[in-house]
């Protein structure tokens, strides 16, 4: 359990979700890659703290920030999915066609 | 850090469900079963936290992804067309190009981990990683605490705002017209809509 291992799954799992990311066409997947790249970063950040940055305890805050960053996100994303399924009945990103102008 | 073997073999189990079942999230048919994925996959980056000796972020990982996925999985069954997985699912838009930010993104993270020297600092001795969190939110970090709560509460209030189609008595803009643009002109904007049209509003272009 090197800081080298953590740092590449943490790499793994920041990859595989800008991929989710950048990938899907449904909102709630969409949101799920985020999660996964937070997942990641959260990772990476509990790793540098422990292995690499003497217990320095904003190590463990920013890992809190972090998880309330993924909170508000997933809060803001449900609410504008149940907002965009109620105007057209989409789940979709392409459904939402007319915000280009 | 000390690691003995066992708690070697326990990161590795972890860390290879970790990223396998991150992976499986994109590659399952039913959407439900996406988020279970990414709830072990939580589970196993909680443990590892755990295993590192941060208690408190490691449980509280635990905690909040499973309440987390639950309302994910409610909201698959909600409104997605394929929550069981019963048909094969394919519903990406620019695969390739996918593909290669995500290994891009791999490729140069990873480079970064293994060809960067970090200091290796381990936690020291005597240290408890939960009071000295708890000492840090309290004490000198407060206002960023403070404002991540500042921050959540107006996340509650926009999110029942932007979700909530219509109040007890009835859609907000009833009856109301906005005034015109001259003195006692035609109404400016796009008028209400009449009586039961079952909530869809369509803006003419």
């Amino acid at each position: 359990m090197t800081l080298v291992s953590l740092l590449l799954v943490a790499a793994a799992l920041i990859g595989i979700g800008l991929y989710g990311a950048l990938s899907q066409q449904s909102f709630v997947m969409l949101m799920m890659g985020l999660e996964l790249m937070l997942n990641g970063v959260m990772l990476a950040a509990v790793a540098f703290w422990a292995l690499s940055g003497a217990g320095a305890p904003e190590g463990q805050l920013l890992t809190i920030v972090v998880m309330a960053v993924m909170a508000i996100e997933m809060a803001m994303g449900f609410a504008l999915v149940v907002a965009v399924f109620r105007t057209n009945q989409a789940d979709m990103t392409e459904a939402l066609g007319e915000l280009k102008h | 850090m000390q690691t003995s073997l066992f708690a070697d073999a326990i990161f590795w189990v972890l860390a290879a469900l970790a990223v396998f079942s991150g992976w499986r999230v994109f590659r399952t048919d039913s959407m439900v079963r996406a988020s279970f994925f990414l709830l072990a996959s939580f589970i196993a980056v909680g443990a590892i936290m755990l295993l590192l000796a941060a208690v408190y972020l490691g449980l509280a990982m635990l905690f909040m992804m499973a309440v987390e996925m639950m309302v994910m999985a409610l909201f698959m069954v909600m409104f997605m067309m394929n929550p069981a997985g019963l048909n094969p699912m394919v519903m990406v838009h620019q695969h390739r190009l996918s593909i290669v930010a995500g290994g891009l993104a791999f490729a140069v993270l990873g480079a970064l981990a293994l060809f960067v020297e970090f200091p290796d600092r381990p936690l020291p001795a005597g240290l408890d990683p939960v009071a000295s969190l708890g000492r840090e939110m309290l004490g000198d970090s407060m206002l960023v605490f403070e404002s991540a709560g500042i921050v959540l509460l107006a996340t509650m209030i926009g999110v029942v705002v932007m979700s909530s189609h219509r109040g007890r008595f009835g859609a907000a803009d009833q009856g109301s017209l906005p005034p015109g643009l001259e003195p006692g002109g035609v109404p400016a904007g796009p008028q209400p809509d009449a009586e039961g049209s079952g909530g869809h509003h369509h803006h003419c272009h």
